[in-house]
């Protein structure tokens, strides 16, 4: 799966990096960093990151570029 | 396994966040019967958090307030108050006698501002969407206005409304602004930001009363002192919303209780079949917390323990398990809060970092020589990693 977030919603609140830490993470100047695909193992885990941000800047596409989430 | 609801559905009392977020893990978890929400606000769900901030500031019209609530087939009773709910009958009645019969029952109604008695116009609480617009055009109109209590929202409005250009006098009865959620250490860094933005700050002092025959004027402090104001905020905290559960037979003494698969418990101590509840409006047990519990009116712990209520809903037989590190977040100025855990139970702080002039900050919270919390400003990668120490100690529990 494909993940885009929308860098000019993330507020950095962090709620992605404590439910998916092996996706999402913060650099030494708290930027938000992140892969940009994941294995379908991890879609639990990425849909509850994108569940969890306040402000809905995650989006999943599936390989074939449909949005799932 | 999976609970039976093919009369009545399930009824959703609440349409905030903790009650649109049930509904949608209902469908999430595959149940397709009849889904009704009612909700005391003539407004869909909507985004409760920017209110203080990006909403109040004009920076929004409003138009990305709306939470997503397509595709869920849900069944809409808005601007109807619930006044009661018969538990034995299952239906609960609403404020034109209506009574809505239910299967299912998720109680998710919040919290509400605690008011000033008896105010003259003018004197505004900030909850919900209806508020923060009669409060933005108030600030708009004029430029003094009085914030009563420093928590959470009393220094987000502060901070916002500083933002806009306007004179602000905060009062607060404890020494430092959010003395009694973070502390002292980051109370004062709070406290330096205000004074630093231009706010009259006056702190260990009480609003005796608010002055104004039909329009409020100002207000008389417990220093002596008067202060000019055309518009008041009272940002005192909140409380439950249980009004409607009195004579229910729950137990709604501080909150809606909850045992930890976020069922209902009625006053004997036992859950009440087929009847969760999700969001400000529980108290329910932690395992950092004493008995009987915890209440949080954080936007994660609403959007979280619905998955949960929603879960023990559907499958009594196997209910799910709510053990989660809380987490909130409030924006002030140029600063970025964070916190995890659970702060405002400590006794003792170690603080890590208090920088002022690079605006950042770095406080540990410990309760009883062990980590419960931390609270971050401008160091969010920290958080994580203070998260993700709290999550291990809950895992060994």
């Amino acid at each position: 799966m494909k993940i885009q977030v929308d860098m000019d919603l993330c507020e950095s609140h962090g709620q992605c990096v404590f439910a998916a830490p092996a996706i999402f993470s913060f650099d030494d100047d708290d930027n938000l960093v992140h892969a940009e695909t994941a294995d379908e193992s991890l879609r639990d885990a990425v849909e509850k990151a994108a569940a969890a941000c306040p402000v809905r800047a995650i989006r999943i596409e599936a390989a074939t570029g449909d949005a799932a989430a | 396994m999976s609970a039976r609801f093919d009369e009545h559905g399930i009824l959703v009392v609440g349409a905030s966040l903790a009650g649109l977020r049930a509904c949608a893990a209902l469908r999430k978890h595959g149940y397709d019967g009849r889904l009704t929400v009612i909700g005391d606000e003539p407004h869909l769900p909507y985004d409760r958090p920017p209110l203080s901030k990006e909403f109040l500031a004009g920076g929004t019209d409003g138009a990305d307030l709306p939470l997503p609530v397509a595709g869920l087939g849900i069944t809409w009773q808005l601007g109807r108050r619930a006044t009661r709910l018969h538990l034995a009958a299952r239906t609960v009645e609403v404020d034109d006698g209506t009574r809505f019969p239910f299967d299912g029952l998720v109680i998710a109604t919040g919290s509400t501002a605690r008011p000033w008695p008896a105010a003259p116009a003018g004197v505004h609480t900030l909850r919900g969407l209806d508020d923060a617009r009669s409060l933005r055009a108030a600030l708009r109109r004029d430029g003094r206005l009085l914030v009563i209590g420093a928590g959470f929202v009393g220094s987000e409005v502060a901070a916002t409304a500083r933002g806009a250009g306007v004179d602000v006098t905060v009062v607060d009865p404890a020494p430092q602004p959010l003395h009694r959620a973070v502390g002292e250490a980051a109370g004062e860094f709070v406290a330096a930001l205000h004074r630093q933005a231009g706010v009259d700050l006056r702190t260990s002092t009480k609003v005796v009363s608010l002055e104004g025959v039909r329009k409020l004027t100002g207000a008389r402090l417990s220093d002596g002192t008067e202060v000019p104001a055309t518009a008041a905020v009272v940002a005192l905290g909140s409380a439950p919303a249980t009004g409607w559960l009195a004579g229910s037979g729950l137990d709604i003494t501080a909150g809606v209780r909850c045992d930890r698969h976020a069922r209902v418990l009625r006053r004997d101590g036992t859950p009440a079949p087929g009847v969760v509840a999700a969001g400000d409006v529980t108290r329910w047990p932690h395992p950092w917390a004493d008995a009987p519990g915890v209440t949080l009116g954080h936007w994660s712990h609403a959007a979280e323990q619905a998955e949960t209520a929603a879960h023990s809903l559907l499958f009594p037989g196997a209910p799910a398990s709510y053990r989660p590190v809380p987490s909130f977040w409030s924006d002030q100025y140029d600063v970025k809060f964070r916190s995890v855990g659970l702060p405002a139970l400590a006794d003792s702080a170690d603080v890590r970092e208090y920088d002022l002039g690079a605006r950042r900050l770095d406080v540990a919270y410990f309760r009883q020589g062990r980590l419960i919390g931390a609270l971050t400003g401008n160091r969010v990668a920290r958080i994580a990693a203070y998260r993700a120490q709290l999550a291990a100690d809950l895992e060994g529990r």
